[in-house]
């Protein structure tokens, strides 16, 4: 009885999550303008999304933007997360951490103006930076430094000190041991932390729109623009492509870590058999 | 203070530890505090015609700081600010709610699956996460659109006469908001249920409790740390939250980050649109520095 509620509340809730997803990939074949009826099988809104400029500029700008900020978040956040797991208690350290938590759960519209205003600010008294892609990549890259923050604290503090004790016995210099033995062990979280930093960038409106400026209209920009004003099919297409691409890529990392994390259970089981062993 | 202490203070602040140390601090000091100081002083500015005044004024040799409340007491004034706000709580509360009682449930019969299951189960409450949430939200306008999937459903099955009208309603927006922020309030639930000591459930019940006094007495206040994690995760941006309320609201409906929208970009006032932005961190500022403290008590805990 127990079970047979919990499962249907799994299911329900599943459902739930999933039933617009499923929508969008269905609508997006459906021949007809008005996206709610079916009238039948057609490919035309994915040769209408191929052909227009705006959605296809739009999508490469997002991309581009998306690894940049990944790739800032990732390194700004490595730097965040060390200093918050290894350095203790320091001075200004309540500081940093509110800071990197800050980005984390406020609002986009504060992240978005706060950020506006200072440029603006700068911009009077220094004459740059223009609103653009640069600037947006600052939105984002604050918003992915703490995120990335807490994915790489977590894996920092599961990782053997010891190691790094060994290291610095043989007498490498805290540097090295950093990129010799502390980068290569956290090296999946970063990964996750790209991925996770690239996706956020990929996908926000909010930030984009106050720090945009003419040539760097994102994707989502444009999508929420037109959303505003109603449905549009070939939206649809574009989302169905990008469901799937990040389907693909999320269900393989997964595999990914399941596979490595059950290689290093036997690696360590081995180890541990050989040495009682001898 | 002898020169050489002087000295080597001097050189201390060149080591390799602060300087590892600054550069997240200086980043973050950069974009992060530094804004909000900015917004700050723009918001006790004047505004004229051609630029805003700073609070700042550098004038003779002479720096003199000049306040200026007044969009401060405007604030105060015009009730359609104070309604604004006590909305943006109202939908905020709501979606947290909603979301506690959804999300409970289902962390708590994941937490319990078999845990061959659990990996899969997470990846399938991670997956719609993923991908893009703006499509996800716009997807629910063909949803409950009047001739939408769900209408048309309801009527070819017979079980309507007549769409009922849900989009642009506190309806559409509330499922919206509570679809959205639902993964944020699982994970937390999630990762503390997982931890739970199964023999604390089984004493309860030799004890003679039954499964919901169990339930209330053991499970709930030893999940307290992610009920409160995953309120605030959603309550926070709920409150702030653009983008649901422009496309699944109601051209009424009262949301913060719109009026704040509308007075940054059509009526350009920035000193009116920097108040409302402080007073929102006003009223954010106590859940956050609960989730603060809670993420460093989390920190301190496995330390020691």
């Amino acid at each position: 009885m127990k079970n047979l509620f919990g499962r249907s509340w799994l299911i329900a809730v599943f459902i739930f999550l999933y039933i617009p997803i499923v929508t969008l990939v269905v609508y997006s074949f459906n021949d007809s303008r008005l996206s709610t009826v079916w009238t039948g099988f057609t490919f035309k809104w994915y040769v209408d999304a191929a052909h227009d400029r705006e959605l296809i500029d739009g999508l490469i700008i997002s991309l581009k933007l998306a690894f940049m900020s990944g790739i800032l978040s990732v390194i700004f956040g490595t730097f965040t997360a060390f200093v918050l797991v290894r350095y203790g208690r320091f001075k200004g350290r309540t500081l940093l951490s509110s800071m990197a938590n800050a980005p984390l759960v406020m609002p986009d519209v504060i992240v978005g103006i706060s950020l506006l205003l200072m440029l603006v600010a700068l911009q009077k008294w220094l004459g740059f930076p223009e609103r653009g892609i640069p600037t947006i990549l600052l939105g984002h890259a604050l918003i992915g430094t703490s995120f990335a923050t807490v994915v790489i604290i977590s894996r920092l503090r599961e990782i053997d000190r010891r190691l790094e004790e060994a290291a610095m016995d043989l007498g490498c210099k805290p540097f090295q041991v950093f990129m010799l033995v502390t980068l290569p062990l956290i090296a999946s979280a970063l990964v996750s932390a790209f991925l996770l930093t690239f996706t956020l960038s990929f996908d926000d409106v909010v930030v984009a729109a106050f720090l945009s400026g003419p040539g760097s209209t994102t994707l989502p920009l444009v999508i929420f623009s037109r959303a505003r004003l109603g449905l549009d099919p070939s939206i649809n297409a574009v989302a169905t492509i990008i469901i799937v691409v990040v389907s693909i890529g999320v269900i393989a990392s997964s595999l990914y870590q399941l596979r490595s994390q059950k290689r290093r259970q036997r690696e360590i089981s081995e180890a541990y058999g050989q040495s009682s062993r001898s | 203070m002898r020169a050489s202490t002087v000295l080597s203070r001097f050189r201390n602040l060149f080591t390799a530890r602060t300087l590892v140390i600054g550069v997240p601090m200086v980043w973050l000091f950069a974009l992060a505090a530094l804004p909000l100081l900015i917004v700050l002083d723009i918001s006790l500015a004047h505004m004229n015609i051609t630029s805003v005044s700073s609070l700042w004024q550098w004038s003779d040799d002479e720096l003199t700081l000049k306040f200026n409340f007044g969009n401060y007491l405007y604030l105060g004034d015009d009730s359609l600010y104070f309604n604004t706000y006590l909305s943006s709580v109202k939908y905020a509360a709501m979606t947290t709610l909603y979301c506690l009682a959804l999300g409970y449930p289902f962390a708590y019969f994941i937490a319990r699956a078999p845990s061959h299951l659990r990996p899969m189960l997470l990846m399938l409450v991670m997956l719609p996460f993923w991908t893009s949430f703006l499509l996800r939200i716009y997807a629910w306008k063909a949803l409950l659109a009047d001739n939408g999937v769900v209408n048309t459903t309801l009527m070819n099955l017979g079980w309507l006469a007549t769409p009922i009208h849900m989009m642009h309603t506190s309806f559409s927006l509330t499922i919206g908001m509570v679809y959205a922020y639902l993964p944020f309030m699982v994970l937390p639930l999630y990762a503390t249920l997982v931890k739970l000591d199964e023999r604390l459930l089984e004493a309860s019940a030799d004890l003679g409790a039954s499964p919901l006094k169990t339930f209330w007495l053991v499970t709930v206040p030893l999940s307290k740390r992610g009920i409160i994690a995953g309120s605030l995760l959603v309550f926070i941006p709920a409150f702030g939250e653009y983008v649901i309320p422009e496309l699944l609201g109601g051209a009424r409906t009262l949301m913060i980050a719109r009026v704040l929208w509308d007075e940054f970009f059509s009526n350009n006032d920035w000193p009116m649109a920097s108040a409302v932005t402080i007073v929102m961190i006003l009223l954010i500022i106590v859940p956050m520095a609960l989730f603060n403290r809670y993420n460093d008590e989390t920190k301190v805990g496995e330390k020691s």
